[in-house]
């Protein structure tokens, strides 16, 4: 059944994954202008695509895990998704710029003053040179320090549902669920490090 | 039941609700996308923003931009759950416990209440701590009736609100998101403040579920949180009540909660707020002091450090 999947898998071109993407987004746009997102739709669609990127670095930080305990390989999508879920980030930053405070002052000082935001910015800030470095030409240029770099994937997308636990009010489900995925997700990698070193 | 006062309008002279609605669309219309970088980089003033008595005179926001984002954790934590569950609550009958430093405690039904008040309708601003806001016409009454009904023993000082609690039919009530039942509290003199309203309706029909039916507290000055909703117990005490918000975390939700573009959350600025309903491309405009109502209210907190008390 797995080797079927992943069979299957292997047929499918990576750039589907690149068309497919900003179809999400722009959704979420067109919802957005008319209506569909409620009375609110500024912070609908910021929350939205945050959350997208969110559950696609997820997704991402799953991809070794998944090949390693059941033998699902679709480690050839990696670099994608993780383009991809920097992509939607990356939007969730600009809607919060250009459409959530747009007001410079504020914008500074939330950068500086409100922890969340301050952890959300180091988490976009670390998976800056991750997207850069997310090429063959880098991985031949790096050698062994690309896989050190792409450690902070990690990180970011911890820092990432940290910013979400504490944007909300009060302790709320959803948020928690996310970090404790991610946790989870960490935990395999520290297991699988000991277990070599015994 | 319309009474007449500097502080309101009689129904008659009320815009109707329809008219609301096709002047917000047309707006909305023109407003478009070339709004987005025309506003610059400032919080916008308000305009619109003047207090006719107690009535502020900007558009009030269409009963289903009040009626579908609300805040309600006993329905559910999304701002869309309230409007999607309350169909469940009961609110009929309805009576309200009064206990404490009253002369005449007991349960009082509402329908009795509402026979010995009077209701007038009430065009408030609305500041959620959230950092948005509504323009809201509220139908209700001031609390200072409601309590002169029970009598206010002389040594009472502050009032405490309770919420329903019935899990049954407020689905949010079964999960931990806040310590229920859902309290609120006001000092004697701001529960007095002819502001303070327990409002029974919108836009003169009955209040819906989801806004906190079928009595709930409004104080325009304060963030939304202290209007606390769907009451069933109210106390007099001589001890500052612990509100909900508070007991969950003191150092960013205070007892006072006054809307003050200075103090800022620990988390969020509270110097600008987004007005509900101008769409994807809406600007923020610029929070007022105590909400635009400082001239009525400013003086209760006379030589109190509103850093410290907020």
């Amino acid at each position: 059944m797995i080797n079927l999947c992943n069979r299957g898998l292997r047929k499918i071109p990576t750039w589907v994954l690149y068309v497919i993407a900003p179809v999400a987004p722009i959704w979420l746009f067109y919802l957005a202008v008319t209506g569909a997102l409620g009375v609110e739709p500024i912070q609908a669609l910021e929350h939205k695509i945050g959350e997208l990127g969110l559950q696609v670095l997820i997704f991402t930080l799953a991809i070794t895990p998944m090949r390693k305990y059941i033998g699902l390989n679709l480690l050839k999508f990696r670099r994608a998704l993780g383009l991809i879920g920097f992509f939607y980030v990356f939007l969730h930053l600009l809607v919060w710029l250009l459409l959530d405070v747009r007001i410079l002052d504020q914008i500074i000082d939330d950068i500086f003053k409100r922890p969340f935001i301050t952890i959300g910015m180091i988490s976009f800030v670390l998976m800056i040179p991750l997207a850069i470095t997310s090429n063959n030409l880098s991985i031949r240029k790096l050698g062994p320090k690309w896989r050190k770099l792409h450690k902070l994937t990690y990180l970011a997308t911890f820092l990432g549902g940290v910013h979400y636990v504490m944007v909300v009010k009060g302790w709320q489900i959803e948020p928690m669920i996310y970090t404790g995925v991610i946790l989870a997700l960490l935990l395999t990698r520290i297991s699988t490090k000991k277990l070599r070193s015994k | 039941m319309h009474k007449t006062s500097k502080f309101s309008l009689p129904h008659s002279q009320c815009t109707p609700e329809a008219h609301y609605l096709n002047r917000r669309a047309l707006i909305a219309g023109a407003a478009g996308a070339g709004a987005l970088f025309a506003s610059g980089t400032q919080a916008q003033e308000n305009p619109d923003f003047q207090i006719n008595g107690f009535n502020t005179t900007e558009e009030p926001n269409t009963l289903k931009d009040i009626s579908s984002y609300n805040n309600f954790y006993e329905f559910g934590t999304s701002k869309e759950d309230p409007a999607r569950y309350a169909h469940n609550l009961t609110t009929d009958p309805w009576s309200v416990e009064i206990d404490g430093l009253v002369e005449r405690p007991g349960s009082y039904d509402l329908g009795d209440i509402l026979k010995n008040v009077n209701i007038e309708e009430r065009i408030y601003r609305f500041r959620c701590v959230e950092a948005w806001s509504m323009v809201i016409p509220w139908n209700g009454f001031e609390l200072n009736q409601l309590l002169n009904l029970a009598g206010i023993q002389p040594s009472a000082k502050y009032v405490r609100m309770e919420t329903l609690f019935r899990p049954e039919e407020m689905r949010g009530q079964r999960t931990r998101v806040l310590d229920w039942p859902y309290v609120e509290g006001l000092r004697l003199d701001e529960a007095m403040h002819p502001l303070t309203i327990m409002a029974t309706g919108l836009y003169g029909k009955e209040l819906p579920k989801q806004n906190g039916a079928p009595l709930r507290l409004v104080v325009p000055w304060k963030y939304g949180f202290k209007s606390i909703k769907s009451i069933v117990k109210i106390t007099l005490t001589d001890e500052q009540p612990i509100n909900s918000w508070q007991a969950t975390n003191a150092r960013e939700y205070g007892f006072y909660s006054n809307v003050n573009p200075n103090v800022n959350h620990p988390r969020w600025s509270q110097a600008s707020e987004r007005r509900i309903g101008g769409g994807l491309f809406a600007p923020r405009i610029k929070t007022l002091m105590f909400n635009g109502y400082e001239e009525h209210v400013a003086d209760l907190y006379a030589g109190m450090d509103l850093r410290k008390y907020y």
